[in-house]
């Protein structure tokens, strides 16, 4: 017993350095965890209001570009309107049965207060949350593509894991061909990702569109992603491909988060298939 | 009591500075200055190493909760902030009698220059290799150790200059 007491008292300073580091650790590895990473994140009400507050300073200065963001997003959706109502003269107004419709996905509008993007493991912050019905594992994207996957609310803000984040993986295809892969990130360009599992009998050229399939149940179909700018032709297992992003991942500012209305439908379908 | 305040004071000045300044730099499009761990050169040296310990680990924890980073900021920082003494001893040549009277300010440039940049080095190491988290990137773990030590401890040694108490 005397000898214990002896060994705590000399080395209670190194158990103590052996207790916090262990505690840092076991953070750090629930971080790298996607679905266990609720202690540690920008997503509480202290270090989100600290950084809203900063970001309205900031985005004054980003008005303007935001403003062409916005308008030629509008220009887009108004020519895709335009072409609806088009086609639809040709039908009687009355042969379009509403309550066959189902709405698939709501967007819910939200503004970036924090981005990292030269990491390995990167992170946005977001302004909505919980209170704006934002939760666990819903798209974010914008106009011109996607962002990430929501994986921590707090009442008021929401972290993103971005797709420049080492354990992202989404589902993503070609547009012209629909054969899918799955685009990773490997770590060291924020403009450049990596798509990879592409089935060889794919064709592919450089300048291909790729963008998110349809077999994720956190994405919408047909959201742009990219366009290849490298084939790794040889004998590499994963067939990797680098592709450009069409966003610019150091210059964001609104992003729309996506609910997927079905997915708990489709995901209790996929259990039963798994076992 | 004089003493807390102004540790606690530079307690949140470093996190704000780091957090909402430092972070944003992004030399050359990646290279960030750590000025942090100026805590631990400044916090002085006491027989009770136990309020230090948790102060330098609260200080990276917090940190941690503003970049989503985990725990790295605090694991490398209280990696250094244990092997302070250790550098103490050798490069400065202090027994625990002396403890009260260090101060960094009133040891030669040289030595401190050496203290500094071995515990700021030791820092950034673990903090880019936790970071980074896999061995494929190694260089970039080496070459980003390297520029932001610089950085840093020109900062650093800035600030000191700039911050001293005339006499």
């Amino acid at each position: 017993m005397q000898q214990l007491v002896y060994f705590f008292k000399k080395f209670k300073y190194f158990l103590f350095f052996i207790l916090l580091q262990f505690i840092a650790i076991a953070l750090t590895f629930n971080n790298l965890n996607f679905h266990k990473s609720k202690y540690v994140n920008s997503a509480n009400s202290i270090t989100g209001g600290f950084y809203s507050k900063i970001s309205n300073f900031s985005d004054y200065l980003n008005l303007k570009s935001e403003n062409e963001i916005l308008s030629n997003e509008n220009r887009r959706l108004k020519n895709q309107l335009e072409k609806n109502n088009f086609s639809s003269i040709d039908f009687d107004s009355l042969a379009i049965d509403s309550v066959n419709f189902k709405q698939k996905y709501t967007y819910t509008n939200a503004k970036i207060i924090k981005n990292n993007y030269t990491k390995a493991f990167n992170f946005i912050t977001l302004n909505k949350g919980k209170n704006h019905g934002v939760s666990h594992e819903m798209a974010v994207i914008n106009s011109k593509g996607i962002i990430g996957i929501t994986d921590n609310t707090s009442n008021n803000y929401t972290r993103v894991q971005s797709i420049l984040n080492k354990n992202s993986k989404i589902n993503a295809r070609l547009k012209n061909s629909f054969y899918f892969g799955t685009l990773i990130w490997d770590g060291k360009d924020y403009n450049k990702v990596q798509l990879i599992d592409i089935p060889r009998q794919a064709i592919l050229n450089i300048g291909d569109t790729i963008e998110t399939g349809g077999r994720s149940t956190i994405f919408p179909e047909g959201i742009p992603i990219g366009i290849v700018l490298k084939i790794n032709k040889g004998n590499s297992t994963d067939n990797k491909i680098d592709i450009t992003l069409f966003n610019d991942m150091s210059n964001l500012g609104f992003v729309y988060v996506v609910k997927s209305l079905y997915k708990e439908e489709i995901q209790s379908i996929e259990i039963i298939e798994d076992e | 009591m004089n003493k807390i305040l102004y540790f606690g004071f530079l307690f949140i000045f470093l996190l704000l500075l780091q957090v909402f300044v430092l972070n944003n730099i992004l030399f050359l499009g990646y290279i960030n200055p750590y000025l942090y761990i100026a805590f631990v050169f400044h916090y002085p040296l006491k027989e009770n190493r136990f309020p230090f310990l948790l102060a330098s680990f609260l200080l990276g924890l917090s940190i941690d909760f503003f970049l989503d980073s985990g725990g790295i900021h605090a694991f490398s920082i209280l990696s250094i902030a244990y092997l302070r003494l250790i550098f103490v001893k050798i490069y400065f040549r202090k027994i625990p009698l002396d403890y009260p009277f260090f101060k960094l300010q009133s040891e030669s440039f040289g030595k401190v220059f050496n203290y500094v940049i071995t515990l700021t080095v030791i820092h950034h190491f673990i903090f880019f290799t936790f970071a980074n988290f896999s061995f494929q990137n190694i260089s970039h773990v080496l070459l980003n150790t390297i520029y932001s030590s610089v950085f840093t401890l020109i900062l650093f040694f800035l600030g000191t200059y700039i911050f001293r108490k005339k006499e």
